[in-house]
């Protein structure tokens, strides 16, 4: 049974706002109502808002800080933020801010959150990021963050990208470490991301492939 | 497991600073260059390196002073309105002839601005950087590559001439993600410095290490000299690209973010049969005025993009010696000109014939 709520969390660059983009439109296309929440107080730019098109073309509601985007350099939360856990008629995907000074934020719900216990705390983690290139460096980040927000991670997403350079081959050398990373800390691999152009070529030998539509680019 | 990482352009100027040799880091955070500082907080300390963040912007480029003076690779790191309280430190650096390495990650100004992208500080830069005659190396990268290669460069012209070198990125270089190779970057040994404040063991004379002059003939003096060296670095160390430019009528200047947007549109333009190339200075200072005044002689127009309200046009009119009108693309305050702007900048180019409309 998927839980209603998805919190994307990780390392700074890891992909965690493309996938939650995403992920709330493959919620919406299989039916759901699906709220996506942009928590980020770290990030000046490449929000989630810069989706606010997509995502309200496809009936999505995006719970964003009305100064992302903007030149108000603040960490402020939106105040529609508590729909998220008031309104357990609708999914909720979750894109926190990152590292463990991003996941602070998350303590504002984490009590609503937990309290409900019908989540999923994914960590987005990518091996061609330099401060988590080995085993013992991611699994020191993802520490770092459930410290901070006061949450424990129940799966991984192996999102290991060189951006718009990523080979096939790239994410195939990305699967060992996944796997080493969900060894070491008991952690499932929920899935495996990658940009849509490579889906077909690695759909059949990667379990739980799920494609990227929806990329932004900046020149 | 790829050669490459996936790094943000502030990220890849702080790993190339540790490889460069660097292990002193002062700074005080400010957006859109915050992840140098939270970089160099997390690595520093593991490489027995100095992190330090400093009680002010102020305060941080003195403490590059000290460093500096004591003969040691060291940098710091700020935005727009953090270079300008810097700036009496600029002018201490290049009067006591200390090497340094500053990155200004531009934002919107002037005053507090905004945090969104900007190369509005190009006077300042190239031009302004403090009170006295003073220059400082500018380079200006145009991809997350060279936010590392220029890092790692900047060092090492520092230290050849015992000058600041500038990286003037913008917001976007700052923030944006490419994939870096790290492991040929061209690092090179930190040469002697005989003049450096280490202590004299009893052994020597002291060093000192000062911008007053008591002497107005001995400032002059200094002054003279330090301009002889900048003079050798104009003929040796400008650096820019040319693109497309072989049989180009009209001729783009652009720099970091506005190079990257103009390629797209040159390549838009020739593809529509207009030929239209590209002069990418590398080096702001020096400037490349080589490749302009070659320019003037087989181009109509040439078009200056910038984020900013006509900074770099001057040099650019000064370099082609206005034998050719120089025009003006720009997008300010935070925003940056579209692909389909500088074509439509081109496409008026090539209709009026190099005739200013």
């Amino acid at each position: 049974m998927m839980k209603r709520v998805t919190l994307f969390c990780g390392h700074y660059g890891s992909g965690k706002t493309n996938i939650a983009v995403n992920y709330a439109l493959h919620l919406r296309r299989s039916g759901e109502e699906v709220t996506v929440a942009d928590l980020d107080i770290v990030n000046p730019y490449f929000r989630t808002k810069d989706s606010r098109k997509e995502l309200e073309a496809a009936g999505i509601r995006l719970i964003c800080s009305e100064y992302a985007n903007t030149n108000l350099d603040i960490p402020a939360l939106p105040a529609d933020l508590y729909a998220i856990t008031d309104d357990k008629g609708r999914y909720a995907v979750i894109d926190v801010g990152g590292d463990d000074r991003g996941a602070l934020a998350l303590g504002r719900i984490s009590p609503a959150l937990r309290e409900e216990g019908n989540y999923e705390m994914l960590a987005v983690i990518n091996c061609y990021r330099p401060l988590t290139q080995d085993i013992p460096s991611t699994l020191e980040v993802l520490g770092e963050i459930e410290a901070a927000c006061g949450m424990r991670f129940t799966g991984l997403v192996n999102n290991s990208n060189l951006g718009e350079m990523t080979s096939a081959e790239d994410v195939l050398a990305s699967l060992h470490y996944a796997e080493e990373v969900s060894r070491a800390s008991g952690l499932p691999v929920c899935m495996t991301t990658v940009r849509a152009s490579l889906y077909e070529t690695l759909k059949e030998r990667i379990e739980g492939l799920f494609p990227l539509d929806l990329q932004e680019k900046i020149c | 497991m790829a050669d490459k990482v996936l790094m943000k352009g502030n990220e890849a100027i702080a790993e190339a600073a540790i490889r460069a040799g660097c292990r002193h880091y002062f700074g005080y955070p400010i957006t859109p260059q915050t992840e140098i500082a939270a970089y160099m907080a997390k690595r520093m300390p593991k490489i027995g390196g100095v992190f330090l963040q400093a009680e002010s912007e102020i305060a941080a480029i003195n403490m590059v002073y000290g460093v500096a003076a004591a003969g040691l690779r060291v940098m710091t790191s700020s935005s727009s309105p953090g270079i300008s309280l810097k700036s009496e430190g600029l002018s201490y650096l290049a009067g006591a002839d200390l090497p340094s390495l500053v990155v200004n990650v531009q934002r919107g100004g002037p005053g507090l601005g905004g945090i969104q992208p900007s190369q509005s500080d190009y006077f300042q830069a190239t031009k302004g950087g403090g009170h006295g005659d003073f220059r400082m190396i500018v380079l200006a990268p145009s991809s997350v590559q060279e936010m590392a290669e220029l890092t790692v460069k900047g060092f090492a012209l520092a230290d050849t001439y015992r000058m600041t070198a500038m990286i003037l990125a913008d917001g976007t270089m700052g923030q944006m993600m490419e994939p870096v190779a790290l492991d040929d970057l061209p690092v090179t040994p930190m040469p002697e410095k005989p003049w450096a404040v280490t202590g004299t063991g009893m052994k020597r004379p002291h060093n000192v290490v000062n911008s007053l002059f008591l002497s107005p003939e001995k400032l002059e003096e200094t002054n003279f000299e330090r301009y002889d060296r900048y003079r050798v670095i104009e003929e040796k160390e400008t650096m820019y690209e040319e693109y497309r430019m072989e049989d180009a009528e009209i001729c783009i200047a652009a720099f970091g973010i506005a190079a990257r947007v103009s390629k797209n549109a040159i390549d838009e333009a020739r593809a529509m049969g207009i030929k239209v190339g590209m002069i990418r200075p590398i080096t702001l200072w020096p400037f490349p005025k080589a490749p302009f005044r070659r320019a003037a002689e087989q181009v109509k127009e040439v078009i200056s993009v910038e984020l900013s309200m006509g900074q770099m046009i001057e040099d650019v009119r000064l370099a082609t010696e206005c034998r050719v009108p120089v025009t003006l693309c720009n997008r300010v305050g935070g925003m940056i000109p579209s692909p389909e702007q500088v074509l439509d900048a081109i496409l008026k180019a090539a209709k009026n014939g190099g005739k200013e409309a």
